[in-house]
C-alpha cells in the first residue's frame, strides 16, 4: 500500500477536485463575464470524472476508508450525470434571472465532490468529511440568490438544521465508536458479530440513521424539505432532489447495510417506520400543495419513503430496488424541474400549477414531456415509474415486508392523484394566460427530450438499469 | 352442409342487415333477409321430406363449443322428425312474416334493424329446434329471449313498449333459472347433457331419489319440473304467462312470429325432446297437464272480454298453448306437435290479418272502435273468417272432415279423456270449457270488427275533428292493406284449412313417422278415435256452436247488452276484464318489495355505506389529513428541530422499552 496507488484509486476525485481550484482561479482573474466559460468547463469534468469513474477497477485506499466498488461506480455516474446537466440549467436559469456568479457552477462542483466521497466512504469518519463538504456547498447553493428573502431563509434554515443533523449524527458515531472501539465499517461488523448489539450501540444507530436520513428528507427529519426547495433557485432544487438524493441514500445503504449487517432486525424496525411515514406523509401533504416545487418537495419525500423499504427488505434485491428507484427518480426529475424551470410568463418565472392549465392546447410537445414525467413519477404503467415501483415492493415483499409494502401501495394510490391533477390541469382546464414560448436553450430541450424518452422507454428495456443496479447490488452485498 | 345453410343463412343476413345498415338502405334489407329466409324454407321443406318421410334422420356434428373437464358440449345440428316439424313451421312462418313486414313496416324508418332482428330470432330459434343437447337448446333459448326483447322494444321511444320488453325479458329470467337448475341437475346426475346418451341412461335412474332437506325426492321428477319451469315461461303458461299480453306492444309481425306461431312453441318442443325422461316421471307429467288444463281455461277466460283486438289473441294463444301442454302431460306427444303445427298456420294467420285491420284504421286496436269493416276488407274478412273456423275446429267428427284445429284440438280433448286418470278428467272438462269460450272470444272478436255498425267516426263527424292527434278514421278511408301483406295471409289460410286432414294421419298415432324422436307410450292409452262415446266426440263441437251462437245474440242482436254488462261492474266480469289480479298480484308481491330493496341498497347501501366509507369517506378523510399535515409545516425553525428532535427521542425511547 503506498501513497501513489491510493491516489489512482482517487482519480475522479483528484481530477474533479484539482479542475474545481482552476476553475476557481480562471473565475478569479476573469470574473462574472467568464461564467459561461466556468460553466462548460465544470461540465466537461465532471464527464471526464465520470469517464474515469467507468474505467476505475474496484479498490480500497487510504486503510480501507475508501472503497471503489461497482456500487460507488454506478452512484457516481448517477451523481455526475445529475451534476452536469443541473449546471447547463443553472447557467440557463441565471442568465434569465440577470445573476450571472461564476461560483454557481464551481459550487455544484464542490458539492458533488462531497458526495462521490459519501458514495465511496467505508468509514464513519470518511463518511463525515464527505458529508460536511457537501453540506457546507448545499448550504451556500440554497441561498445563492442573495437578494431574494426566500432564497436566503432557505439557506439559513437548511444551514441551522443540517448543522443540528450533523451534531446528532456525529453523537452517534462517537456512541458507535465507543461501544465498539473502531470507525470502520467491516470493524463495527466485525465486533457485532462476535459479541452483538447493545443499547448503547442501537442508541448509536438511531442517532446515525436520524444524521443520514435527514439528508434525504424522511419524515420526521423532513420538516426543512418544504421550504429549502421551495426558496431555492430551481436548478438548486434540482440538484438537491437529484445529485444530493442518490449520494445521501447511497451513503445511507452503505453506512447502515455494512457495519449493521448482523443486526438488520433492529435497522429495518426504524427504516421501516421512517419509510411508512414519509410514503403517506409524501402523499397526504402534496394535495395540498399549489406551488410546484413545493410540490415536488413532498413527493421527494414520498419517493424517499419507497426507496427506503428496500433498504429495509435488507437484502442484495432491496439494495438494487433502491438503486433503480433513485436512478429513475433522478431521471424523471430533472426532466420535470427543466418544465418548472421553463414556467415563464413574461419573463418572469411562476410556480403555481394553476399557470400551467390549457397547456395543452399551446404547448403540445412541452405539455406531453411534461405530463408524461407526472404520470412516471405516479407510478402508473406504461411508463418509468411503474418498473421501479415493482423492484422496491417486490424485494420488500421477498423480505416479508408484506404490510409496508400494502401501505406503500395505498399511499401511491393517494399519491397519484396530485401527479394526476397536474396532469389534468393541463390537458383539461380552460388555458390561462400562455408561457412563454421555448424551454431556455438547445440545453435544456435536450435534457427534457432525454428524460422523457427514458421514461417512455424503461418499461421496454428495463435491462439498461436493473443489469447494472443488479450487478451494483452485488458488489455490495456479495 | 344443407342443414348448416338452413340454420346459419339468416345469422348471416342478420349481421349484413344489423351492420351494414346505414350503407345498406331499407331496401336490400328487406329483400336479403327475406330471401335468405325463403332458401331456408326451401331446404326446411326439403329437409322434412328427407326425413320425416324418407326417414333419413341425421346428426351433423359442426365443432366443439365447451370441452372443460368432463363437460364436452358441441355445436351440431340434429335433425329427426320432430326438429323437421319444427323447421317447417319456424322457416315457414318467419318467411311469410318477412314478407309480410316489408308492407306493414313500410314507413318505419328504422327497418333494416327490424329485419336484421327478425332474422336473428329465427337463427336462435332454429338453433333451438336443431340442438343436439340441452347447452345448445339453452343457447336458442336465450338467444329468442333476446331477440323477443329487442322486437317487443323495437319502438323503444314508447314507454309501454318499454316496460313490456322488460317485463318479457324479466319474467323469462324465472324460468330460464328453472331451466338452468334442470341443466345442472342432468349433468350433475347423468354426467353429459347429450339428448342421445341421457335419453339412454335414463330408465336406470328411474324411482331413484335424492336427498333433499330431509326428504326423499325422486331424481328425474326433479329434473322434469326444473325443465317445465322454463317451459313455462318461455311457453307463457299460468303463473309466468303474464308477459305475453304485455308483449302485443311490439309491432303486429312480431306477435304473429314470436309470441304466436314459433318462440312460445319452444317449451312444448322442449317437453317433446325431453320426452324420454318425461315419460319415466309420471308425477312431473300430472303436473304438466294440470299446469297446461288451468292454462288452457284461465286464458280462455280472460280472454272473453278483452277489447284490444291483439289482446284476445294473445290470451288464445295462451290457452292454445295450454291444450298443447295438455296433450303432452297425457303421454299423447303426437298430438301436441300436431296442434303446434296446425296452430302456427291459423294463429299466424289471425295474428297477421288483425295486423292488416289495425294498419287499415291507422293502427286503432281498439275493438269497440271497428265494427262494419266487411265490406272496405273484403279480403280480410275472409281470411280472419278461415282463422276463426280453424282456431274454434270447426268440423263434423264422424266424417273426419273439418279445418285445422278441428284435427288437433279434438285429439288433445279426446287424448285427456282416454288418459283415464284423475288429472286426464280434469284435463278434459276444461279444456272442453275452455273450447266453448275459445269460440265465444274469437267470434266476438270477429263480430265486433267486420259486423254491425261502425264505431269510429263516420264521415261528417270526421270534418269537425280533424285534427292529427285524432286516430279515429272514417269508413270511407278504410282500405285494403299492400299486396305484401295479403299474399302470406293467403298461403297461411290454405294451411289453415287444409293441414289437419292432410297430416293427420303422420302427426297422431304413426310411429314410422316420429320413428322415436318423441316417446310415443302406446301402452297406457291409445292416441286415436276408438272407444270414445259419441257425446264426447260431438261435446267440441257443440260447445263451439253455443259460443258462436252467444256471441251472435250479443255483439248482432242486441249490441246494448256489452256494454250494460260492463257498466255494471259485475264481481265476475271485473275478475276477467282484470286478468284474475295476476298482475297486481305480482306486483304487491314482487314488484313492490323488490323496488323497496332496491331503493335502500341505493340510497343506503351504495350511498351511505359504500360511498360514504368507501371512495366519498376515504378522499374526505385524506383532505382532512392534508389540512393536518400543511398545519404543521408552520415555517418555524424550531418547530422543525423540534419534530427532528422528537424523532430521535421517539425512536431511542422505543428501542429502549422494547429491550430485553
Amino acid at each position: 500500500m503506498n501513497i501513489a496507488h491510493d491516489l489512482i484509486v482517487l482519480a475522479p476525485e483528484l481530477i474533479l477536485a484539482i479542475g474545481s481550484m482552476a476553475a476557481l482561479m480562471v473565475g478569479a482573474w476573469q470574473g462574472d463575464k467568464a461564467t459561461r466559460l466556468v460553466s462548460i468547463l465544470m461540465a466537461a469534468l465532471m464527464v471526464i470524472a465520470g469517464a474515469a469513474v467507468c474505467v476505475g477497477v474496484p479498490a480500497t485506499a487510504f486503510h480501507g476508508a475508501f472503497v471503489v466498488d461497482a456500487f460507488s461506480g454506478f452512484t457516481k455516474v448517477l451523481i455526475l450525470g445529475s451534476a452536469a446537466l443541473c449546471i447547463v440549467m443553472a447557467q440557463n436559469f441565471f442568465v434569465k434571472e440577470k445573476m450571472v456568479r461564476f461560483e454557481m457552477p464551481i459550487l455544484i462542483g464542490l458539492a458533488t465532490l462531497g458526495m462521490l466521497a459519501m458514495v465511496s466512504a467505508s468509514n464513519f469518519l470518511a463518511l463525515y468529511l464527505g458529508l460536511e463538504l457537501q453540506s457546507l456547498a448545499l448550504y451556500v447553493l440554497a441561498a445563492f440568490q442573495r437578494d431574494n428573502t426566500r432564497s436566503t431563509e432557505a439557506g439559513l434554515k437548511y444551514f441551522v438544521l443540517g448543522a443540528l443533523s450533523s451534531g446528532t449524527m456525529l453523537y452517534g458515531i462517537s456512541l458507535i465508536y465507543g461501544f465498539t472501539g473502531t470507525t470502520d465499517f467491516s470493524g463495527v461488523a466485525q465486533v457485532i458479530a462476535q459479541s452483538g448489539t447493545g443499547i448503547g450501540l442501537i442508541f448509536g444507530l438511531v442517532f446515525l440513521i436520524s444524521g443520514l436520513v435527514f439528508k434525504i428528507s424522511a419524515v420526521p427529519f423532513h420538516m426543512w424539505a418544504p421550504d429549502v426547495y421551495e426558496g431555492s433557485p430551481t436548478p438548486v432544487t434540482a440538484f438537491f432532489t437529484t445529485a444530493a438524493k442518490v449520494a445521501a441514500l447511497a451513503l445511507t445503504i452503505r453506512a447502515v447495510m455494512i457495519p449493521f449487517a448482523h443486526a438488520v432486525d433492529e435497522y429495518r424496525q426504524i427504516i421501516v417506520v421512517v419509510s411508512v411515514l414519509s410514503m403517506w406523509l409524501g402523499a397526504v401533504a402534496a394535495i395540498g400543495q399549489q406551488n410546484i416545487k413545493r410540490l415536488m418537495a413532498y413527493s421527494s419525500i414520498g419517493h424517499m419513503g419507497y426507496a427506503l423499504l428496500g433498504l429495509a427488505a435488507g437484502t442484495q434485491e432491496g439494495v438494487r430496488g433502491m438503486l433503480i428507484y433513485i436512478a429513475f427518480y433522478a431521471v424523471t426529475n430533472i426532466g420535470a424541474f427543466v418544465c418548472i424551470q421553463a414556467m415563464r410568463r413574461h419573463g418572469e418565472a411562476v410556480e403555481n400549477i394553476s399557470d400551467l392549465a390549457g397547456l395543452a392546447r399551446t404547448r403540445p410537445g412541452y405539455a406531453f414531456a411534461f405530463a408524461a414525467l407526472m404520470w412516471s413519477l405516479a407510478g402508473l404503467p406504461p411508463v418509468a415509474g411503474i418498473v421501479a415501483k415493482i423492484y422496491v415492493f417486490l424485494a420488500a415483499m421477498h423480505a416479508g415486508l408484506i404490510i409496508p409494502a400494502v401501505l406503500g401501495v395505498l399511499a401511491s394510490c393517494v399519491g397519484a392523484y396530485y401527479y394526476l391533477r397536474i396532469a389534468k390541469v393541463i390537458y383539461f382546464d380552460e388555458p390561462a394566460k400562455p408561457l412563454d414560448a421555448g424551454l431556455g436553450g438547445r440545453g435544456m430541450g435536450t435534457i427534457l427530450t432525454l428524460s422523457t424518452a427514458f421514461t417512455l422507454l424503461l418499461l421496454v428495456v428495463p435491462w439498461v438499469l436493473v443489469g447494472p443496479a443488479a450487478a451494483a447490488a452485488q458488489a455490495l452485498l456479495p | 352442409m344443407l342443414y348448416a345453410i338452413l340454420v346459419f343463412l339468416p345469422i348471416i343476413t342478420s349481421a349484413i342487415a344489423g351492420v351494414f345498415q346505414k350503407w345498406l338502405g331499407a331496401r336490400p334489407s328487406e329483400l336479403l333477409t327475406t330471401a335468405g329466409l325463403f332458401v331456408s324454407l326451401g331446404l326446411s321443406i326439403y329437409a322434412f321430406y328427407d326425413v320425416a318421410i324418407l326417414g333419413h334422420a341425421q346428426i351433423v356434428p359442426l365443432w366443439t363449443w365447451i370441452s372443460s373437464g368432463d363437460l364436452t358440449v358441441d355445436w351440431s345440428v340434429r335433425v329427426d322428425t320432430l326438429t323437421a316439424v319444427m323447421l317447417v313451421v319456424v322457416t315457414g312462418v318467419s318467411a311469410l312474416v318477412h314478407l309480410y313486414s316489408i308492407g306493414y313496416m313500410h314507413d318505419d324508418p328504422d327497418r333494416p334493424r327490424f329485419f336484421s332482428y327478425l332474422s336473428l330470432f329465427t337463427f336462435a330459434m332454429l338453433m333451438l329446434v336443431t340442438a343436439n343437447n340441452f347447452v345448445q337448446v339453452f343457447f336458442g333459448w336465450e338467444g329468442v329471449g333476446l331477440a323477443s326483447y329487442l322486437l317487443i322494444g323495437f319502438w323503444y321511444k314508447k314507454p309501454t313498449a318499454n316496460a313490456a320488453a322488460l317485463k318479457a325479458f324479466v319474467v323469462n329470467r324465472v324460468g330460464d333459472f328453472g331451466f338452468m337448475l334442470g341443466l345442472f341437475a342432468i349433468f350433475w346426475v347423468f354426467g353429459t347433457l347429450d339428448f342421445d346418451a341421457v335419453f339412454k341412461a335414463a330408465p336406470t335412474f328411474a324411482g331413484k331419489t335424492f336427498e333433499f332437506a330431509g326428504q326423499q325426492v325422486d331424481i328425474l321428477t326433479t329434473i322434469c319440473l326444473l325443465l317445465f319451469v322454463g317451459a313455462m315461461g318461455k311457453s307463457a303458461q299460468i303463473g309466468l304467462h303474464t308477459w305475453l299480453p304485455d308483449a302485443m306492444e311490439g309491432p303486429t309481425p312480431v306477435s304473429a312470429l314470436i309470441h304466436a306461431a314459433t318462440m312460445v312453441t319452444a317449451g312444448v318442443f322442449l317437453v317433446c325432446r325431453a320426452s324420454p325422461l318425461f315419460e319415466l316421471a309420471p308425477n312431473a307429467l300430472a303436473f304438466v297437464t294440470f299446469i297446461g288444463a288451468t292454462t288452457a281455461f284461465f286464458a280462455a277466460s280472460v280472454g272473453l272480454f278483452q277489447n284490444d283486438i291483439k289482446r284476445v289473441i294473445a290470451y288464445s294463444t295462451c290457452s292454445q298453448l295450454g291444450y298443447m301442454f295438455v296433450a303432452a302431460g297425457v303421454s299423447a306427444y303426437g298430438a301436441a306437435m300436431f296442434h303446434l303445427f296446425t296452430h302456427a298456420f291459423f294463429k299466424a294467420l289471425l295474428f297477421l290479418s288483425a295486423g292488416a285491420v289495425i294498419v287499415a284504421l291507422h293502427h286503432e286496436q281498439d275493438m269497440r272502435k271497428m265494427g262494419g269493416l266487411r265490406k272496405q276488407l273484403p279480403f280480410t274478412y275472409w281470411m280472419m273468417l278461415i282463422g276463426n273456423l280453424a282456431l274454434t275446429g270447426i268440423g263434423i267428427p264422424m266424417l273426419g272432415v273439418g279445418t285445422a284445429g278441428f284435427y288437433s284440438k279434438d285429439a288433445i280433448i279426446n287424448s285427456a279423456y282416454l288418459a283415464g286418470t284423475p288429472m286426464g278428467h280434469y284435463a278434459f272438462w276444461l279444456t272442453l270449457i275452455a273450447a266453448g269460450m275459445t269460440s265465444f272470444y274469437s267470434w266476438r272478436q270477429f263480430l265486433m270488427t267486420f259486423h254491425g255498425r261502425y264505431r269510429g267516426l263516420d264521415r261528417h263527424e270526421w270534418d269537425h275533428h280533424h285534427d292529427p292527434h285524432h286516430h279515429a278514421l272514417a269508413l270511407e278511408d278504410v282500405h285494403e292493406p299492400a299486396r305484401t301483406m295479403l299474399v302470406p295471409l293467403g298461403v297461411l289460410a290454405l294451411g289453415a284449412l287444409i293441414a289437419g286432414a292432410a297430416f293427420v294421419h303422420f302427426f297422431i298415432g304413426d310411429a314410422v313417422f316420429w320413428r322415436g324422436a318423441v316417446a310415443l307410450a302406446f301402452g297406457h292409452h291409445a292416441e286415436g278415435e276408438h272407444e270414445i262415446p259419441v257425446l264426447i266426440e260431438f261435446a267440441p263441437l257443440i260447445l263451439t256452436i253455443v259460443g258462436f251462437g252467444t256471441a251472435y245474440y250479443f255483439y248482432i242482436m242486441r249490441p246494448e247488452l256489452p256494454a250494460q254488462l260492463a257498466a255494471r261492474k259485475g264481481l265476475l266480469y271485473t275478475f276477467l276484464y282484470r286478468k284474475w289480479y295476476f298482475d297486481e298480484l305480482y306486483d304487491f308481491l314482487f314488484v313492490r318489495p323488490a323496488k323497496w330493496l332496491g331503493r335502500l341498497l341505493w340510497k343506503w347501501g351504495d350511498g351511505k355505506f359504500i360511498d360514504g366509507l368507501g371512495p366519498d369517506g376515504v378522499a374526505a378523510r385524506v383532505l382532512d389529513a392534508t389540512r393536518g399535515a400543511v398545519k404543521l409545516q408552520s415555517g418555524y425553525v424550531y418547530h422543525y428541530a423540534f419534530a427532528m428532535l422528537i424523532g430521535v427521542v421517539g425512536l431511542a425511547t422505543y428501542f429502549m422499552l422494547g429491550w430485553r
